[in-house]
């Protein structure tokens, strides 16, 4: 991510290139193989063990992390929190990228990817949570996308259309945060047909409401961690407005964030309380619970609270990093670490180096386009001609 | 938007009303009674005392569903030595539970009477027939393999190395044979009636039949009679069933009962956040009209009143000034007279000085 001069005198072979360069070209050849030899050849996934890394990194952490999107949307537009504006496209553009990610990761993980809109346009198996994660993320994609246009028509001059869309902005947000409710939750909800395969401590009948609640402390150190990496590599593509309202946005998501941390605190509690599960936090897989909660809920919802008090940008940032790896855990836990905990050992699952190839790969694919669209459109800058002190031109 | 909304629409129309009104050859959803079971269909009784591990049923599988051949023949019974499972070319396996006496048991789908794998497909290529068979539909299967995620009894396999069509594969209790009337293959070729087929009613009757008749030789209970809502293969057991490797926590709860709480969050959800958020966004706005409102207000007032004061000021100058000109005026007419006064008494001297 050396981006230092103009492109007229630009370097391609810096590190950042050529290290995406490799991870690009191994993820063609992995590509290839998956789709000419099978889910099999790739994976380390068997019969009792259906769902690897694919799912639960790429979709259910994807879709986690993606969840900027509607939070930020929704703070700004809905709730009324005009400081947060400068915050609403990059967020846009995260969560849109997020979920083509995880649609192009789904068409790895499914045996026919070419059947994937089967479910919602040929035969729905309406009692089917997965289904509801279908249309949901479907619907939403459609949504993020409408939502991110007019940053590309105003990069390609198209006037009018972009004042169309921008007249739509109230009812796609709040259509953004319906669908992002359901399918949030419904990711969790997933795991609710499987009380005998799913630990305990993790099997809960709150799980739609765990991942629904995270899902919004996710998207906002998302935000954070985000504006905190572009910040440092893409500084240059940000206007003074960007610049002024940055600290503000992650001092107010940060605060916000302590408290829906300590909320779902709050409802994690209530859970081992109504099942009963206080001996079984003694137990191994209590400690690893442990660890996840107070090392990743609780201690990052602690450092964003001083972060705050003390109005210190060092501690919201390592905070929402924290908090962003803390999801990832969370739900590598849900799908994968404490999902068939009662296999013995030689029957679980452990990625292939292919598998988290294949990951890396997706990811690394995001950045690049992240990094090719803040570069050219006004995403974390006002284009000049819908600049909001022009009186004419209505901000979005 | 438009075609998308729509269909979103009669997609959550049928989320709701589907599961509810329970139409026949669906998998069952989130309905909030009991489900029996299809009336007459057909169920498998194993009676695992009476198997001797003689995998004539395995052949039989192979043979009736024209599966690959495996690399040991059927009558090496030295696989038994390894604990195996369902796969992708092998509907069926006898394992070998150890124990003093060894004892057999025969592992397939169990046909559930309300499927996991059925109620988690999203395109309803798993259907539970009114027959009793769990059948699968490959033309319709995408290979997300929620199924195999969903099925307690870990039955469901998959071609992992197929790379254009792979599909999902399990016992499929010999659905087209029991079309045709006849016995599903392995219950044909059973050699000891291990297994018998009949109609589910009847297994269960003559089940409890047999635990009464040889308390000492059963323990009493039918393994698949309330596991997971029940299912159409049902278990006898001199051991408990925890020793023969079946898992005893499965509860009794169906799998639609399972999600049917996070589905029925469906409706109310799209029912009331559009009309939560458009709530807080018109608070949201009345707020700032408000406050603009009173800030135009008390810019207004403050500029009546600085109006006012400058007015009084004005006022009060005036009549100052008034004041002075008057005492100004008052002053001079004095002193003209005065100096009027001091003239008169020699009018014409005046005169005479000019």
């Amino acid at each position: 991510m050396t981006d230092n001069g103009t492109h007229a005198d630009r370097k391609w072979w810096t590190p950042f290139n050529v290290i995406v360069g490799i991870i690009l070209a191994t993820g063609a050849v992995l590509t290839v193989m998956r789709f000419t030899q099978g889910i099999g050849a790739v994976t380390n996934l068997d019969n009792n063990n259906a769902w690897g890394l694919w799912i639960g990194f790429d979709l259910l952490c994807g879709v986690a992390l993606a969840a900027g999107g509607y939070v930020t949307s929704a703070a700004c537009y809905i709730f009324g929190l005009k400081r947060y504006h400068s915050a609403v496209r990059p967020a846009i553009l995260t969560a849109f990228l997020g979920y083509a990610l995880v649609v192009l990761a789904l068409h790895y993980d499914v045996g026919r990817p070419w059947r994937l809109p089967y479910p919602i346009f040929v035969s729905q198996g309406t009692s089917s949570l997965l289904f509801e994660v279908g249309l949901c993320v479907f619907l939403y994609l459609t949504v993020l996308f409408i939502e991110f246009t007019p940053a590309a028509f105003e990069w390609l001059g198209l006037k009018k259309i972009r004042a169309l869309v921008v007249k739509l902005t109230l009812i796609l947000t709040i259509f953004g945060v319906v669908l992002s409710t359901l399918h949030q939750s419904s990711l969790g909800a997933l795991f609710m047909i499987a009380p005998s395969k799913l630990h305990p401590l993790w099997y809960s009948g709150y799980l739609p409401v765990y991942f629904f609640i995270s899902s919004m402390f996710a998207g906002m150190s998302m935000v954070i961690f985000e504006s905190t990496l572009a910040h440092r590599y893409l500084s240059r593509h940000m206007d003074d407005t960007h610049h002024r309202e940055a600290p503000g946005v992650a001092l107010g998501f940060a605060k916000a964030a302590a408290f829906v941390m300590a909320g779902y605190l709050g409802i994690k509690l209530i859970g081992i309380a109504i099942d009963d599960h206080w001996r079984l936090l003694a137990t191994g897989w209590g400690m690893w619970y442990l660890v996840e909660v107070i090392g990743f809920v609780a201690f990052p919802a602690l450092l964003f609270a001083m972060g705050v008090r003390e109005k210190n940008l060092k501690f919201v940032r390592w905070a929402a990093a924290w908090t962003v790896l803390g999801i990832v855990l969370n739900r590598l836990n849900i799908s994968v670490i404490a999902f068939n905990y009662h296999l013995p050992s030689h029957e679980r699952y452990v990625p292939s180096l292919m598998e988290i190839g294949t990951s890396v790969f997706i990811v690394t694919l995001g950045i690049v386009i992240y990094r090719f669209i803040t570069t050219r459109m006004p995403i974390l800058h006002e284009h000049p001609d819908y600049s909001a002190h022009s009186p004419e031109q209505k901000r979005i | 938007m438009g075609i998308s909304r729509r269909k979103f629409i009669g997609c959550l129309g049928a989320l709701a009303l589907g599961p509810a009104m329970g139409i026949p050859g669906t998998a069952r959803g989130a309905a909030n009674k009991e489900f029996a079971g299809w009336p007459g269909s057909q169920s498998v009784l194993h009676d695992i005392t009476k198997c001797i591990g003689c995998r004539k049923c395995e052949s039989a599988c192979h043979r009736v569903n024209q599966l690959p051949d495996p690399e040991t023949s059927f009558e090496d019974l030295k696989v038994l030595d390894q604990k195996r499972r369902t796969d992708a070319d092998v509907f069926t396996v006898v394992n070998r539970v150890d124990n003093t006496s060894p004892v057999f048991v025969k592992t397939q789908c169990n046909h559930c009477l309300e499927p996991a794998c059925a109620s988690a497909c999203f395109v309803k290529a798993l259907k539970k027939t009114p027959e009793g068979a769990v059948v699968y539909h490959e033309k319709l299967c995408v290979g997300c393999r929620y199924c195999m995620v969903a099925c307690p009894f870990n039955i469901p396999a998959y071609e992992y190395h197929k790379a254009l069509a792979p599909r999902v594969t399990k016992c499929t209790m010999c659905h087209p044979r029991i079309l045709e009337g006849k016995r599903p293959g392995c219950v044909a070729d059973c050699p000891t009636g291990a297994l018998i087929s009949g109609t589910r009613d009847e297994l269960l009757a003559h089940a409890w039949d047999r635990i009464r008749t040889y308390p000492e030789r059963y323990v009493s209970h039918v393994y698949g009679e309330h596991e997971m809502g029940g299912t159409s293969w049902l278990y006898l057991s001199g051991l408990p069933f925890g020793q023969v490797g079946m898992r005893e926590d499965l509860g009794t709860k169906s799998a639609p009962e399972l999600t049917a709480g996070p589905l029925s969050a469906v409706p109310i959800v799209v029912g009331l956040w559009p009309v939560l958020l458009t709530g807080v966004y018109a608070i949201s706005k009345r707020k700032e009209k408000i406050a603009e409102q009173e800030k135009q207000a008390a810019v207004a007032e403050a500029v009546d009143q600085s109006k006012k004061e400058a007015q009084a000021r004005m006022e009060t100058l005036r009549k100052k000034w008034d004041q002075e000109k008057q005492s100004a005026i008052n002053f001079e007419v004095k002193k003209a007279l005065e100096e009027a006064a001091a003239k008169d008494p020699e009018p014409g001297q005046s005169k005479e000085d000019e």
